[in-house]
């Protein structure tokens, strides 16, 4: 026990890392008690359709009778759902190449840096929207599997040139020589050392699965019976919210996304601190 | 020199793998998805055969082998005939995307470049006086815009300033009224209905080359050579611009220039909301119409461009970074 708040403890002595822990505390809240603190389902369409904030509609309707602000804490769900599993999806795939890739000699550490190279290159948007256009069903696991593929190469490389640098260390050296095998030394050896660019790896990850998959939502290229904050901004788009006044219902699942984002990059400030000595405060 | 040997069979490496996966894609997606082109094709009458042979060759429909079409796939390519647009038929899409791409290269081309250098500028600035309220307010500010959704605050801009306040026009690249042309009236339109696009590309994009600059440039004025030239009584300006900037913008310059090859894709979801009549607008009208033919199209160029950025990344590396050079490149 004492060791995990060990582990805890630098994202609560940083006071932006802090900063951020709080907020995102507050969101997955907000989503797991999603059904206690909004007055409607967020699928209710029973009232009348692009109705302003008022007392009994905070945000106001959509398009389709349904209350705003229900649709945007419902919608925590999804959009946490969607950045955190692309998040440890493409942290996962980026780690394992990595990994071997920093460890393997020659042929096969050649093949994965040409790999981490090409997709490093790809523009990520583009690729992503060809991805979601080509597939014939649109949904979270696609929006997923999209962000994944295009996303892990940056992790991969950050821990493949780490993994360079550790592999000649003595500690490495002497579990070889004590005969242990190549994935034992990987993963028990050298992962440990890693664990706070894994970590920063993640964050920045699930901060650009957040943004992607919102902005692919916004393209319609989600699931629109879904609801998320990507979706809602699809539909205060697509029906005209702008040209109605209705500025809550725009504004609102795009500002939390913002939120959420800069909450994970605050919390990234620890990690980075702790990664690199160097920007911590003096004294 | 070996290094830049190594980076150029690298660069056709990528180019040949990226332009492979080009081909593939639409080949290897299930539902079979050029099928379905093809027939809408046909759908739109009086196509020269021809021009039916084009899209059969870039979707693979002319029951040949796999080999076979890769090869003449290739043979298009080298003639620049990326087929007919669905869309826009009867236009082909290298017409489609001649019209679009000036707009898309003024736009965020110009964008690109200033949010690197005022970016640039204030990371070394919050850097150097680190602890001011100069560098907390710039941070943070930055931290929050950099997680902004583009699209989004593209869109808060327009409800303010084109529907409230009609300050800007809130969509198209120039007034609707006027032909597009080489004249003073239609420069100052395009440039009048730019100004709302670019102030939100600059907005949420700032803040990326700031916060990676001012990390650089904490990393260069802990280095052993800077606390040297302190201890030799240097001035602080000279020290933080020649000494440290010098060397703490080498990996920026890398980002600027994949940067710069990024430009051609446009800034997809604030041409969107914009209307704007660039690249990015392009390939979302050819994503929402399935026009694969005009996908594949822009896809392409924008890895060509991307990977000759990125090599030319490498290239500017050389003679910058000594260590790049004696090293050997350790990429």
């Amino acid at each position: 026990m004492t060791s995990v708040l060990g582990v805890l403890k630098p994202f609560w002595k940083n006071k932006l890392a802090r900063t951020g822990v709080i907020i995102v505390g507050i969101i997955v809240l907000m989503a797991i008690f999603a059904p206690l603190i909004t007055p409607y389902s967020p699928n209710n369409s029973s009232f009348a359709p692009m109705l302003t904030p008022s007392a009994h509609h905070w945000l106001g309707t959509t398009q389709a009778g349904q209350d705003v602000y229900s649709q945007l804490i419902w919608g925590a769900r999804q959009s946490l759902y969607v950045g955190f599993a692309a998040g440890i999806a493409s942290t996962i795939v980026g780690l394992v190449i990595g990994l071997i890739a920093g460890y393997a000699p020659g042929i096969v550490d050649d093949v994965l840096s040409y790999l981490i190279n090409v997709f490093l290159v790809i523009p990520g948007l583009p690729l992503m929207i060809i991805l979601a256009a080509y597939a014939p069903v649109h949904g979270s696991l696609l929006i997923i599997f999209v962000i994944t593929v295009t996303g892990w190469a940056w992790g991969a490389r950050v821990l493949r040139s780490q993994v360079t640098t550790l592999r000649s260390r003595d500690y490495v050296a002497a579990a070889r020589f004590a005969g242990d095998s190549m994935w034992r030394i990987i993963f028990r050896e050298i992962m440990p050392n890693m664990i706070s660019l894994v970590a920063a790896g993640f964050l920045g990850a699930a901060v650009s699965a957040i943004l992607a998959a919102a902005g692919l939502e916004f393209l319609g290229l989600g699931d629109p019976s879904i609801n998320s904050w990507g979706t809602m901004l699809y539909w205060a788009e697509n029906s005209g919210a702008l040209l109605q006044g209705q500025w809550a219902w725009l504004f609102a699942p795009g500002f939390l996304i913002a939120v959420l984002g800069t909450a994970l990059v605050l919390i990234n400030f620890a990690v980075d601190e702790m990664a690199n000595p160097r920007l911590r405060k003096k004294g | 020199m070996r290094y830049l040997v190594r980076r150029g069979i690298m660069l056709l490496l990528t180019l040949w793998s990226a332009i492979t996966l080009n081909f593939l894609l639409p080949r290897l997606m299930p539902g079979n998805p050029a099928e379905v082109m093809l027939a809408k094709f046909k759908g739109k009458g009086n196509m020269s055969p021809q021009a039916i042979h084009a899209i059969k060759v870039m979707l693979g429909l002319n029951n040949e082998s796999l080999w076979q079409q890769y090869l003449q796939y290739w043979h298009e390519i080298f003639h620049w005939n990326f087929g007919v647009s669905y869309t826009y038929f009867p236009f082909s899409v290298t017409h489609e995307i001649a019209q679009a791409l000036p707009w898309t290269l003024v736009l965020i081309g110009v964008t690109t470049v200033m949010s690197f250098v005022i970016g640039t500028g204030l990371g070394i600035a919050a850097a150097w006086k680190r602890g001011s309220l100069l560098d907390s307010s710039v941070t943070s500010i930055f931290t929050f815009t950099s997680s902004f959704p583009y699209f989004w605050f593209a869109l808060i801009c327009i409800f303010l300033l084109g529907f409230e306040t009609t300050v800007f026009p809130n969509s198209g690249g120039f007034a609707a009224t006027m032909n597009p042309g080489f004249n003073m009236a239609f420069i100052g339109s395009a440039v009048y209905h730019s100004i709302l696009p670019a102030f939100t590309i600059l907005v949420s994009s700032l803040g990326g080359w700031q916060l990676q600059m001012r990390n650089n440039m904490i990393a260069a004025l802990n280095e052993d050579y800077v606390v040297l030239a302190r201890a030799k009584g240097l001035p602080e300006r000279t020290l933080a611009i020649l000494y440290a900037a010098r060397n703490a913008i080498l990996p920026n310059m890398t980002s600027f220039a994949m940067s710069l090859g990024f430009v051609v894709s446009g800034a997809i979801l604030v041409e969107l909301v914009f209307s704007y009549p660039g690249m990015g607008n392009l390939l979302y009208s050819a994503v929402s119409n399935e026009d694969f033919p005009l996908m594949q199209g822009i896809f392409l160029m924008i890895v060509v461009c991307v990977v000759l950025a990125n090599f030319a990344a490498d290239v500017i590396n050389v003679f910058l970074d000594p260590r790049v050079r004696r090293g050997g490149g350790e990429a």
